[in-house]
Order: structure tokens, then C-alpha cells, then sequence
């Protein structure tokens, strides 16, 4: 999994590529850790790239969620292809966490 | 069992329930003794007790099969061996890890210390072993025990499957080549094997070894896909424990955050009756936080994600805090404008626009002086408390995804019941491939008993399985028959209590202790006694069941204690279970004194019939009799608590025997 970090405004995206699986989680986890600690507080994982999220993927999400919170920030999740639309509704994640259409529409209240 | 065997138990089972309703019918329509009801009443229902324990278990057994051997593992199933410590002596931990590291499939093996010890860092440096403590997020939150201890470990490690191993239990090299197998099948969830110690005589005084559990019991639950999961020798697939760990964060935060709206509502209320103290601008402050709450709740109502509307409502909180702050800002600055006008040249309290003459407030003192410590919505603390509640952090929590459940301090049990919920499989495997040691002395086999009963007891008050979404009938039972197991104690007092009464004041609860009892009792008894001996042939179960009445006090000390605990918020007083032996070489007779008190009343009484039917003064001959026979019963059951008192394992060093 490659995680790519670009400025979007005030806005920080992380565009992941490839698998958010087990093996993979912790590098969200660091890179989530990286931004806050520069100070970007408002973060979008952009998901269009991600081909597949496991449980694993899903919690390293929401401990970020919670890392964003906790500094008065936030972390939203952009352009979930069709699986991980699948996983997140599995496991009910998308009535807590909005799946937006794009980077665009996550950061629009920014 | 063998097929054969299986056909025998079916039919002892069905006999069993046959006769023990023949019976039991025959005692609640025709038998009980009413004007004496303070005694009839508990027998009756104590028996009632008894035979829905013996119909439980018969469910059980009515599927009690042995597995046929697994298929092999795959070379790349990834494992992560999770050794869980807290107290245990060093020597202890680094046999098991040694141990571990020896494990054949390949695998990466952790030292999980709760105690955070430089000596089992270093040890794990050594051996190679991985080494994991909890982290700063941890400090002063709630740490879960074991469970917190296992949740800790798996947002560290990245295996596809978890073997967890106490740190006791030392494990075969084939542990992962005998259980992997299982999980080719993809909707399997656990392996769990057998728990045996050994560092137990043959007589078992303490009742250590659970050979009818490991065993019979969990291959029929097993059979009801409903095998338990008993928190050591055990193989958990992660993505299962990551899925119930995602599921209950999204239940608990929904929860979380309607609660906390609906109690935000509230105290935003009471504070805006005597918001005047605190000024206008709290009284308008206030008024738009009661307006954000509504819309918070309507959002929420229209199925809205929570993230967003927790975001949106800290923001609008924020911004009603800011304009407070905008103008007690703007008052201060009227005001110095006027002071600055007699103050002394150079003696200006803040920086000064050079332009304007006024002074300087920047944009990030604003955004500090606004933002949730230093808001002056902070001084109203009821308020702010609950305005940071409502978000999807769980800031109580150090890890908001907890997939060990921390319901309860037996984690194991609650977990798999969660996972069944959910629709994943368990597996017994029938093969002892991890040895573990046991209590050595009375007082921690009790303090260990009593957390294992207080841990069932708070999962069947917090998440009772027979109204659980998501479980089989089957697997409902199978929670509930060990859950009723633990109710015993309540059953045991009236089977001590029922012949005492009788035969020293001639108490009866029974209308006849005649031919008519004997004859509707005794085909139940024997019938129920040849249950366990078709089930348990070749295991020992007698221990199993003397302990099941024999520690009546503990079995009611754990169902009070975990009411208490679940309804009032009491604390268990759980004590993690000590693996080495306590001090103290005397016998401790306050541990027994309940049996204490019974056994004395039980031969006093068993004196008394015996006089009475020597001289043939008995009012009844058979009444005395099966009151004689029946207080012997109980005065042999209870003797284990004395072994047990009195026991005194040979000193030997055990660490040392289980080093070679």
C-alpha cells in the first residue's frame, strides 16, 4: 500500500493505493500520525485507489478518526470503490463515518 | 464419542428428562408440603433447578461428537503468538516463550507484559521474542485487564491469526500444524484446545482439571456450533475480532452520542434557568447551544453519519463560544481605550496597534481563548463535560475499536458470544497441545473460581444470550446451560438445609416421604446418575461435581457481587489469579466456614436419625431413611472443601521441572 500525502486548501488528502489490509493498516496509522504532528488536523483518506479494506483497514480509519478529533480536527473518507462501499455498510461503519463521492465534496465545509 | 455411545447418551438423555418430568410433575401438582412452605417452597424450586441443569446438559451431550482430524495448515497462514503476562515470576514467562519461539509453523511470538518489567524486556531482547506494553494513551483509562491487554496487542502486530497463550501455558511445537487447518474454512473464527495442568496430583483435590469440560461438554456445545472460547490454547482469525471490534464501535458510538444529546438537552436546560449569574452573553451562548443539541438530534433522527453531525455540533458549540469571547474581547478593548486615555505613557498592558491606537487581540489568541478548554462555556462545567461526549472519538476509551469484549472480566466468553452473534464458527479440537499450571492452595483456587463466576454472571446480566440477535436456539442454550451452572449455589443451601430440617424438627416439605416418592424419585436419580456415567466414561467428573455443590458460598458471593456490579456499578473485587503458591501453611478455616457451619448441622442431624431409628422412635422409617441417605450425600460432597483446605503440594520448584 502506498500512501501519498498532497495539501488540498486547508485540507491535508491522503491518497492510499493498493490493499488496506493487516499488513497495511499501520502505515495509515503513521501517516494519520505524521500529518497531525505538522499540524494538519483536517484530514480526507481518499479511498478511490484503494482496491480493497478489511477489518483491520476499517479500524486503523476510525483510530485515526479519533487522532483527528482529539487535536479538533477531523478525518473523512473520499471515493470508496464498490468492496470497500461493501465492507463499510457490513459492518454499519457508514453510519457513523460519511462516505463522500469526492476529495472535492469532503472538504467543501473547510 | 463413538456413534454407538452417542445412540446410549440420546437415550439416557431422553429417559433422563422423562422420568425427571414424571417426578418433578408429581412434586409440584401433588407433593408439596404447603403449610410448611418456607421449606417446601425452595425444595421444589431447587429441584426444578436441577432438572432444567440436567436438561441443559443433556442438550449438550445430545450432540457431543469428536471431530475428524483437521486438514493440514498452509505454509502462509501468518501467525502473531500472543504470551499474556501481568504478575507471573519471569522463569515462568520465558519457559513459555521459549516454548513458543520452538512452535513449528512459522510464526512471530510477543511477550504481552501488563507489568511493564525490564527484566521480560530484556528476556524477550534474548530470545528473540517480540515485546508489547500499553502505551501513554492507556494512562488513566480504563486498561480492561487481559482484554485490554489483547485489544493493545492486535493494533501492534499484523498476523493473519492469533494463537493466545497464557503465560503458564507452555505449548507443543505442533500447536499451529494440528489447528490451522480449521480455517480453510472461511467462516471459522476459533480453534480452541483443551486447558490441562500439569502440575496436579491424580486425586485433584482442588478440582483442577476439567475433563468432563474439556471434553464432552465442549464437543456438544460444539455440535450446536456454539464451542467456547476460554481465553488461553486458543487460535483467533483477526479479521473476525477486527469485524467485532469495527461492529462495536459503530453500536457504542450511535449509542454514545444519543445518549450523551439527550443528556446534553437536559443540562443545558437547568443551565439556562440561572444563566443570568453568569451574564448576558452565557444567556445567549446558552440558547444557541439548546438550538445546536435540537439539530444535532434531528440530524441524527434523518439517518445522517454521526461523524458528520458530531463534527458539525462541536463546530457550532465553538462558535458560539467564540462569539462570547468576540465580545468580552471587544468590552476589554472599550475599557482599556478608556484606561489607556489616563494611564501613564509606556505602562500599556497590551500590545498596541500603532495605526489605531487600540489594542491588539490576533486571530490565534481568539481561536485559543474560544476553543474547548478555555471557551467560556468551560465554566459551566455540567455543560461542557457533555458537549464532549457527543463525538466519535470515545475519549474515555485509550482505543476507540476494542475487539476483545471489556463487558466482562472473563473477556473470553463474552467475545465468542459475540462472534457467534455475528455469524462466525468456533471449533473444539480435542487434543491437549498446551500445559499450563494450576492453583496451588484453596485460597487462590477460590479467587480463581469466584472471577470465572463473576465474569459468566456479568455477561448473563449485560448480554443475556437468550435474547441476543444473531445466535442459533442451539447456541443460546449453550451460553445459558453454563450460566445456569452457575446459579448452583442458590439449590445447594436447600439440599443441605431440606434433611437437616426434616430430621431435627421434623419439618416436613414433602406431603410423603412414602413408597410413592421412593418410587417416582428413584428411577429419575438412577437414571440421571447413568447419564453421567454413559457420558463420562473414562474421565473424572465426581470432582466436577462436588465442587459444583461443595462451593455454594462462592457460587452465591459471585452472583450477588456481579448484580451488584452490573446494576449498582459495585466493584467485583477481582483479583488477578496468582500462578505461584501464597504464604501461609496453616489450615485456613475462614475459607470454609459456610461448609463449616453446614457439615456440623449435617451430622448432627445424621446423629439424630440414627438414634431415632436404632430406638424406633422414627415417625417415619423410610422419611428417616432417604433423609439419612440423603445428608451422607451431602456430608461426602462436601468433604472435597476439606481435601482442598488441607492440601499441601510437594515443595518442588516447578519452574525448574518444566524448564527440562
Amino acid at each position: 500500500m502506498e500512501i501519498e500525502r498532497t495539501a488540498h486548501g486547508s485540507a491535508t488528502v491522503l491518497r492510499c493505493q493498493g490493499r488496506l489490509t493487516m499488513t497495511s493498516a499501520s502505515r495509515l496509522r503513521e501517516a494519520v500520525d505524521q500529518a497531525v504532528q505538522d499540524g494538519r488536523h483536517r484530514l480526507v483518506a481518499d479511498l478511490a485507489e484503494t482496491e480493497f479494506v478489511d477489518s483491520s483497514g476499517l479500524g486503523a480509519l476510525v483510530s485515526g478518526l479519533k487522532r483527528a478529533r482529539q487535536c479538533g480536527g477531523d478525518l473523512r473518507i473520499a471515493a470508496p470503490v464498490e468492496q470497500v462501499r461493501t465492507v463499510l455498510s457490513l459492518t454499519n461503519l457508514d453510519r457513523v463515518l460519511r462516505p463522500y463521492p469526492t476529495v472535492e465534496d469532503a472538504t467543501r465545509d473547510w | 464419542m463413538s456413534q454407538r455411545r452417542l445412540l446410549l447418551v440420546r437415550l439416557l438423555v431422553l429417559l433422563t428428562l422423562g422420568s425427571g418430568l414424571w417426578y418433578l410433575g408429581w412434586r409440584w401438582l401433588y407433593s408439596v408440603n404447603w403449610p410448611n412452605w418456607w421449606i417446601a417452597v425452595p425444595l421444589v424450586l431447587a429441584e426444578t433447578y436441577a432438572l432444567v441443569d440436567a436438561f441443559l446438559f443433556g442438550t449438550t451431550m445430545w450432540r457431543s461428537r469428536r471431530r475428524p482430524d483437521p486438514p493440514p495448515a498452509e505454509a502462509d497462514q501468518s501467525v502473531d503468538v500472543l504470551i499474556t503476562t501481568y504478575n507471573e515470576p519471569v522463569e515462568i514467562v520465558a519457559a513459555t516463550a521459549r516454548a513458543a519461539l520452538a512452535i513449528r509453523h512459522p510464526h512471530t511470538t510477543w511477550i504481552l507484559d501488563d507489568g511493564d518489567r525490564p527484566q521480560l524486556r530484556q528476556l524477550a531482547d534474548q530470545l528473540g521474542a517480540g515485546y508489547l506494553t500499553r502505551g501513554e494513551e492507556w494512562t488513566g483509562r480504563p486498561r480492561h485487564a487481559k482484554a485490554g491487554n489483547l485489544n493493545n496487542a492486535l493494533f501492534a502486530t499484523d498476523g493473519e491469526f492469533l494463537l493466545v497463550l497464557d503465560a503458564d501455558q507452555i505449548p507443543d511445537p505442533a500447536i499451529l500444524d494440528r489447528t490451522l487447518g480449521y480455517f480453510t474454512d472461511s467462516a471459522v473464527a476459533l480453534v480452541q484446545t483443551p486447558q490441562w495442568f500439569s502440575n496436579v496430583t491424580d486425586s485433584d483435590p482442588l478440582g483442577s482439571q476439567a475433563p468432563l469440560f474439556y471434553g464432552p461438554i465442549q464437543e456438544g456445545k460444539d455440535g450446536w456450533n456454539a464451542a467456547f472460547f476460554c481465553g488461553s490454547n486458543a487460535v483467533l482469525r483477526r479479521e473476525a475480532l477486527m469485524q467485532l471490534g469495527v461492529v462495536g464501535y459503530v453500536r457504542q458510538v450511535r449509542t454514545a452520542v444519543r445518549e450523551a444529546l439527550r443528556a446534553a438537552e437536559k443540562v443545558v436546560a437547568r443551565a439556562r434557568r440561572d444563566a443570568d449569574r453568569h451574564g448576558p452573553s452565557a444567556v445567549t451562548a446558552l440558547a444557541e447551544v439548546a438550538e445546536v443539541v435540537r439539530q444535532a438530534q434531528r440530524s441524527l433522527a434523518a439517518g445522517e453519519e454521526v461523524a458528520t453531525v458530531t463534527y458539525r455540533f462541536q463546530r457550532a458549540v465553538t462558535e458560539a463560544g467564540r462569539r462570547v469571547v468576540g465580545e468580552d474581547l471587544e468590552r476589554i478593548r472599550a475599557d482599556l481605550v478608556e484606561i489607556g486615555a489616563v494611564a501613564h505613557e509606556g505602562a500599556q498592558p497590551l500590545a498596541v496597534d500603532e495605526e489605531l491606537g487600540l489594542p491588539v487581540v490576533d486571530e490565534a489568541a481568539l481561536e485559543r481563548l474560544s476553543d474547548q478548554d478555555w471557551s467560556p462555556l468551560g465554566a459551566l462545567q455540567s455543560v461542557s463535560a457533555l458537549v464532549r461526549a457527543v463525538d466519535v472519538d470515545r475519549a474515555e476509551e485509550a482505543q476507540p475499536v476494542l475487539p476483545l469484549a471489556t463487558i466482562s472480566v472473563t473477556e473470553d466468553m463474552a467475545t465468542c458470544m459475540r462472534l457467534h452473534a455475528l455469524g462466525w464458527s468456533s471449533v473444539y479440537h480435542h487434543e491437549t497441545l498446551a500445559t499450563g499450571l494450576a492453583p496451588e492452595d484453596l485460597r487462590t483456587m477460590l479467587q480463581q473460581r469466584l472471577r470465572w463466576a463473576q465474569g459468566t454472571m456479568q455477561v448473563f446480566l449485560r448480554e443475556n444470550p437468550l435474547v441476543q440477535a444473531g445466535l442459533s436456539m442451539g447456541q443460546r442454550l449453550m451460553y445459558f446451560a453454563t450460566m445456569w451452572s452457575y446459579l448452583s449455589g442458590f439449590a445447594a443451601v436447600v439440599f443441605i438445609a431440606a434433611p437437616v430440617v426434616y430430621l431435627l424438627f421434623g419439618v416436613l416439605p414433602v406431603n410423603a416421604y412414602g413408597a410413592e416418592f421412593v418410587a417416582r424419585f428413584l428411577p429419575y436419580v438412577v437414571l440421571n446418575q447413568l447419564l453421567f456415567l454413559a457420558v463420562g466414561y473414562g474421565v473424572k467428573t465426581w470432582r466436577g461435581h462436588q465442587y459444583s455443590l461443595a462451593l455454594f458460598p462462592l457460587w452465591i458471593r459471585a452472583c450477588a457481587t456481579a448484580f451488584a456490579n452490573v446494576a449498582f456499578g459495585r466493584p467485583l473485587g477481582f483479583v488477578v489469579t496468582p500462578k505461584t503458591r501464597q504464604p501461609g501453611g496453616s489450615f485456613p478455616w475462614r475459607l470454609v466456614l459456610p461448609q463449616l457451619v453446614a457439615t456440623v448441622l449435617l451430622v448432627v442431624a445424621a446423629v439424630v436419625a440414627a438414634v431415632r431409628l436404632w430406638l424406633g422412635t422414627a415417625d417415619s422409617v423410610v422419611g428417616t431413611w432417604v433423609n439419612l441417605a440423603w445428608v451422607c450425600y451431602d456430608l461426602v460432597v462436601l468433604s472435597v472443601i476439606y481435601q482442598a483446605a488441607a492440601y499441601r503440594p510437594a515443595d518442588k520448584d516447578v519452574t525448574e521441572e518444566m524448564r527440562t
